[in-house]
């Protein structure tokens, strides 16, 4: 695997687009082919080497290329939007768009990502030590076919609406989650291991929301059924199972419905 | 002598009422009298009368006071400032026609510009939920004509929408409502005892906040399921009697306000709201409408859908159109610093936006369009009044119910005066010729 | 003027009778002419192919739906590449539901230059003619609908003939419309409570009449009108299993009666996307083709016309002013709904739709269009059409024509079909071997359209005087025979077209936004005081907004409207 290193080298007054800054745009480049890659600042259109500095050759495909993204990056979006294969490392923060339509490969951010990161994500891995804004692995705006594979590791907080229209995949949160939690959701799981606001499951028809800690207020829509006990990313504990959302309509299974799920830790 | 116009239009709020009566002076300069308005609606037209009204194009000097300029200086600047910034927000276009709107997506199409309108801070949430669920909706007057069982959550009309009552949802007798008022429920939404609640056959005291929480709980009620005792501080029996109520109708509507579209949860509220209203259709008719704000933020967003394919918050700076509210909204751009020159007409968000996004919309370079001397207009570099669209001059408007009708004209302009299309011809001019140099 | 000479290319045209034969076409102001000077442009169309510019007879692409439909749908940007602004051309995108620039520029390419806006809730005119005014190149006109009208109902229910003329004859003028349109007659007034009317007996609530009557006194309302086109129907229970039996009962209303017009029109009823009305079996499970059956008897009777309405096999978006079906299909597919009910006059709804061919109902539907049209005999009276966007977007018009010509295309895609025995048992299509001709795909596509539309006089055809109207496609008949790609490929993308004599695309770029106009049609009829009266009473009592306020001025809201006077007043 060859490692392309891109160090910010001035901050842009507006905020920088990149869609490059994934693997498979960069892959069979050199470094100096990477340097003249363009990237846009509202209407004008800028080189990479105008802003960043960029070191070591791209592998031949995505998949045998990793991208280090070094120094503050806060001002830029769309880092490994759509990308298929290969490596991200983010070592600051990053703007919105983070592994936006992403289907394979892995991100890890050692800061906080912006909103919208991991929009309609179907594939891969990302991993942030840092929190995630507002949301996280939603789809498109009206699009009804969200999150459908792939994980998310959340070691901070997350911001709201987070896993709407999921349909699969996996999201572990190791802080706190705002608002609006797998709205709309019909398949897919959201562990939440600090506390939750409220509005969890709203409108969904399937998927699981396992939550550790507290909840400010319950959907009406969401009635207790059983106690479990189980284990959840690596933790044994019981947990109190509620069916919903009842408002909502309901695919069935041998003429039962199937509720989304919500548990929680007892 | 003087003349009596009929059937006209007014441009205030999106109940877009079209009967009223405005008595002029026979030379046609001056408005005497306006029949049928509101009293916000006749203040409109009788504004425009106003002797110390400002009718000529302003740039802000150093020290903070106004030069009059003309209006060819006045657009050389907005051309100047618009082509030269990398992302210029153009904001407003709800108090203007469709007409001068088409012109400014023209300029904004040319120069890379971020076309918003003030949905972002009324019924953008609606329109977000739209998206995510649809709208099954009808025109006014199949609620006058139809309806007997009406809804207001988080809305005011008695205040906000004045002659809404009477023109379309409680008071009017039509084809199958002959009784009027006698003929329908009323159902009011609403934390505070408000004046239409006062007229309200239930008020529902819902907890401020929590209107995702009872819509929910009315779902699950319609279905007949299980509910806690007390749902967003309002006792469970309570919830199944309106669901009941509801249920009952044979054609319901509910219209819906700033209460809950800037609520917590925003458009999920909505969302909500809507799913309540599909789930009706299972059981009998219903439909639901937004209470939209300013005459003619409807035509607005119709306008860019029809031309670009998105309501409001369409981004053109990369040359081609982009929408993502959150990103590309108005308040978000101005908060997050990622436009640098803001270009205003049709609305004051001198009044509506946060103070941070005000004070950067005076930080940047600034054109606001507009009639009145407003908060905006005090932070921007340049001023530049106008004809009144619906009383100086007429223009297509989008009713709430996204009905069109043509707004008239009821008296000239003061001598001299642009209209907003014929100003934003001249920048579009401008611009054009900027470009071609360039 | 402008003098253009399209040498030498393969030229086809139903009016004339030409099919493929090597030829000039000269155009000298704006019509098609004999000859022309030797100063005039000439376009070389060698191994091209020459038609008339393409007239579509069905499709929505302006006004009050189709605008809910682009912008309750972001999502659908996403499946196109949004084009950015060069040279004439704005910024254009949507996939389904492209914007008015998209839909010019996407026509233009297909060769196409005249295009009927399919429904128009005539209270929502003023929003249709503001998106067809600022839709370039295109000559438009709309249809606005009757079929569910309260005036509409109570005269033809009082059976007060000539008042539903006058009546027709105002709406035309104050809503600057086209013709007759009439969307499941009965069962949208029927929605304003949640109900339907699924057969032509079954009565409308509170007004005591039946489709059949409604589609009879429209039919005969449009004769006694002497209108350039018929009654243009959308019939009862569209969609459903077993609807052919209404379909049939329908077409069967038109039986003996005779045509009345000045413009060359044979139909007096035209029922458009007629495979969505041709299915049999009883539920979702037995559902099959009946489209042999219904256009057996289109066959058999020369006053009807129809047009097919493809499924193309494509994510898009549902919309029409049946409010009811669209409930029925948000009920089916769970995918968002928009519904708007128009006071007084009708309805509309919209549900996005995702026709996959790995579902035997879709595969089944798509099995239908094109079994229809392979079975029906004469294509002057069948038309190539998705109903756009209903059963698919128009770009993909090309395709539609490749698996009309092409039988090993229709083949390699059953064989993809994961239910493809399932698929082959519901419809004949796998037995039929026809492939349609370039002469019929022009009958499909613009001579018997624009003969159905009455404008046969005007557009459809490269006849001496018409309006020149051409496109020349990069195909070649002589050595591209029926490559299906090939077929796909050029009629998708015409090298040169012609509108009013103006060069709109030039080497394949689009050139021009050229100078479009809107028909309408101005009939005089003998005055009427009843229904004066009955129209201002509706608007005091009735309506929201007033009589005054509800003329579409031509001046504001119109490019060059083109007035088509008749006078009915013997």
């Amino acid at each position: 695997m060859n490692t392309v290193t891109i160090t910010i080298t001035k901050q842009p007054e507006l905020f920088i687009e990149a869609e490059c800054f994934s693997p498979d745009a960069l892959a069979g480049k050199s470094a100096d082919a990477i340097s003249k890659l363009p990237i846009y600042i509202g209407k004008t259109t800028e080189t990479v080497g105008d802003y960043f500095a960029v070191d070591g050759n791209a592998g031949a495909t995505a998949a045998e290329t990793k991208l280090v993204i070094k120094g503050d990056t806060s001002r830029v979006k769309y880092i490994g939007s759509k990308m298929t294969a290969g490596e991200v490392v983010i070592n600051g923060n990053a703007d919105m768009y983070v592994g936006n339509f992403m289907s394979g490969g892995k991100i890890t951010a050692k800061g906080n990502i912006g909103h919208f990161a991991a929009t309609s994500m179907s594939g891969g891995e990302i991993i942030v030590e840092g929190n995630a804004g507002n949301y996280l692995a939603a789809s498109y705006r009206g699009d009804w076919r969200g999150m459908s594979g792939g994980k998310i590791t959340v070691l901070g907080n997350v911001g709201s609406d987070c896993a709407t229209f999921i349909t699969g995949g996996e999201i572990v949160i190791g802080g706190n989650v705002d608002v609006h939690v797998m709205t709309h959701a019909d398949g897919g799981k959201v562990i939440i291991k600090g506390n939750a606001k409220s509005r969890l499951g709203g409108q969904a028809s399937r998927g699981e929301i396992y939550l550790f800690g507290t909840v400010d207020v319950m959907m009406p829509g969401y009635a207790y059924s059983e106690d479990v006990e189980l284990e959840v990313a690596g933790t044994k504990a019981k947990f109190a199972v509620y069916n919903g959302d009842l408002g909502e309509r309901h695919p069935t299974r041998k003429g039962q419905p199937i509720y989304a799920k919500l548990y929680l830790k007892k | 002598m003087s003349k009596l116009v009929t059937d006209v239009i007014c441009p205030f709020c999106g109940t877009l009422c079209d009967d009223l009566e405005v008595e002029v002076s026979d030379d046609g300069k001056q408005i005497l009298e306006v029949r049928n308005a509101c009293a916000i609606g006749a203040t409109k037209f009788l504004h425009s009368q106003a002797s110390d009204r400002i009718i000529r194009p302003r740039m802000k000097q150093d020290d903070g006071t106004w030069k009059d300029v003309s209006y060819a200086e006045a657009a050389k600047y907005a051309a100047k400032i618009l082509c030269e910034a990398k992302k210029p927000l153009m904001y407003g276009w709800s108090s203007t026609s469709c007409e001068a709107q088409a012109t400014g997506h023209m300029i904004a199409e040319q120069v890379g510009g971020i076309v918003d309108n003030t949905a972002t801070v009324c019924h953008g949430p609606s329109l977000i939920a739209v998206h995510d669920v649809g709208i099954p909706s009808c025109t006014l007057g199949e609620v006058k004509n139809r309806a007997d069982r009406i809804v207001f959550w988080g809305c005011n009309p008695a205040h906000a929408h004045p002659r809404h009552m009477s023109r379309y949802s409680i008071f009017p007798r039509g084809y199958f409502t002959g009784k009027g008022s006698k003929s329908r429920k009323i159902i009011v939404v609403d934390p505070r005892p408000t004046d239409t609640a006062s007229l309200a056959d239930y008020h529902v005291q819902v907890e401020q906040g929590r209107d995702y929480e009872l819509l929910n709980a009315i779902r699950v009620a319609f279905k007949n399921g299980p509910l806690p005792d007390v749902v967003a501080g309002v006792p469970k029996e309570k919830i199944y009697e309106v669901s009941r109520v509801l249920k009952s109708g044979r054609f319901v509507v509910i219209f819906f306000g700033m209460g809950v579209t800037h609520s917590l949860g925003k458009n999920h509220n909505i969302d909500e709201a809507i799913a309540v209203t599909s789930d009706l259709n299972a059981y009998t008719k219903a439909s639901i409408i937004p209470m939209r704000g300013h005459y003619n933020v409807t035509g607005s967003g119709q306008v860019l859908g029809w031309q670009f394919g998105f309501p409001f918050c369409v981004d053109l700076s990369r040359g081609f159109a982009r929408y993502n509210p959150g990103e590309t909204s108005s308040n978000d751009l101005l908060l997050r610093n990622e436009v640098d020159a803001c270009f205003v007409l049709g609305s004051d968000p001198g009044s509506h936006f946060p103070n941070k996004s005000v004070q950067e919309i005076y930080k940047l370079p600034s054109v606001c369009i507009d009639p009145h001397m407003t908060p905006t207009a005090a932070v921007s570099k340049c001023h530049v009044p106008v004809a009144f669209v619906g009383v100086e001059v007429g223009g297509s408007c989008y009713r709430m119910d996204n009905v069109p009708i043509e707004s008239r004209k009821v008296v000239d302009p003061p001598a001299g005066m642009l209209t907003d299309d014929e100003f934003l011809k001249l920048v579009l001019a401008e611009v054009m010729t900027i470009k071609g140099a360039a | 003027m402008t003098e253009i000479l399209i040498k030498n290319g393969f030229v086809f045209d139903p009016t004339q009778e030409i099919k493929g034969d090597k030829k000039d076409i000269a155009v000298k102001d704006g019509k098609i002419v004999d000859k022309v000077s030797s100063s005039a442009k000439v376009i070389d169309a060698t191994g091209m192919t020459v038609m008339a510019g393409g007239v579509d007879i069905h499709t929505h692409v302006a006004g009050a739906k189709v605008n809910v439909g682009r912008n309750f749908r972001p999502e659908d940007k996403l499946q196109a590449v949004y084009e950015p602004a060069r040279g004439v051309r704005h910024m254009s995108g949507g996939y389904s539901v492209p914007t008015v620039f998209k839909t010019a520029y996407k026509y233009a390419d297909l060769g196409y230059t005249t295009v009927f806006e399919a429904a128009m809730p005539p209270l929502y005119a003023r929003h249709t003619h503001e998106e067809m005014r600022d839709t370039p190149i295109l000559d438009q006109g709309a249809f606005p609908m009757f079929g569910n009208n309260w005036f509409m109902l109570d005269y033809l229910k009082n059976q007060e003939y000539d008042n539903a003329a006058a009546y027709i004859a105002w709406l035309l003028r104050s809503t600057k419309g086209y013709g007759i349109k009439c969307v499941n007659p009965g069962g949208t007034e029927a929605w304003g409570w949640g109900l339907n009317c699924l057969t032509v007996n079954d009565p409308v609530p509170y007004f005591e009449i039946t489709p059949r009557e409604i589609i009879s006194g429209l039919i005969n309302a449009n004769e006694s009108l002497l209108l350039p086109h018929s009654m243009h129907l959308h019939g009862n229970n569209l969609g459903n299993p077993g609807n052919y039996t209404t379909t049939l009962d329908s077409l069967k209303i038109a039986e003996g009666v005779k045509t009345d017009n000045k413009f060359g029109r044979e139909q007096v009823l035209h029922h458009t996307h007629i495979q969505f009305h041709s299915y049999g079996g009883t539920t979702w499970a037995d559902f099959e083709s009946k489209g042999p059956e219904v256009m057996d008897y289109i066959n058999k009777n020369k006053n009807i016309t129809c047009d097919i309405g493809f499924v193309t096999l494509d994510e898009t978006t549902t919309m029409t002013g049946d409010g009811p079906f669209e409930h029925h299909l948000t009920a089916l597919n769970h995918l968002k709904w928009a519904n708007t009910d128009v006071e007084v006059e009708c309805g509309s709804g919209i549900v996005p739709y995702v026709y996959s061919k790995d579902v035997y109902v879709c595969g089944v539907q798509w099995s239908i269009g094109l079994e229809m049209a392979l079975l029906a005999k004469d294509h002057m009276r069948c038309h190539l059409t998705t109903d756009h966007p209903n059963a698919g977007p128009f770009t993909r018009y090309p395709r539609v024509m490749k698996w009309l010509m092409n039988q090993e295309s229709r083949e390699a895609l059953l064989h993809t079909m994961k239910n493809e025995d399932k698929v082959r048992d519901r419809s004949s299509l796998s037995s039929i071997d026809r492939e349609l001709t370039l002469y019929e795909i022009a009958m499909m596509t613009r001579a018997g359209t624009a003969k159905a539309l009455g404008l046969a006089d005007r557009c459809g055809g490269l006849g001496i005087g018409l309006q020149a109207d051409i496109a020349v496609y990069p195909f070649n008949p002589e050595t591209d025979g029926n490559d299906a790609e090939k077929i796909e490929w050029a009629f998708g993308n015409a090298v040169y077209l012609v509108k009013d004599g103006q060069i709109i695309i030039n080497d394949s770029e689009i050139v021009s936004n050229g100078n479009k106009k809107t028909y309408w049609v101005d009939v005089t009829t003998n005055p009427n005081k009843q229904v004066e009266r009955d129209i201002s009473e509706m608007f005091t009592k009735y309506y929201t907004v007033t009589e005054k306020n509800y003329d579409v001025e031509e001046h504001a809201f119109m490019k060059n409207p083109f007035v088509i006077k008749v006078d009915a007043t013997q």
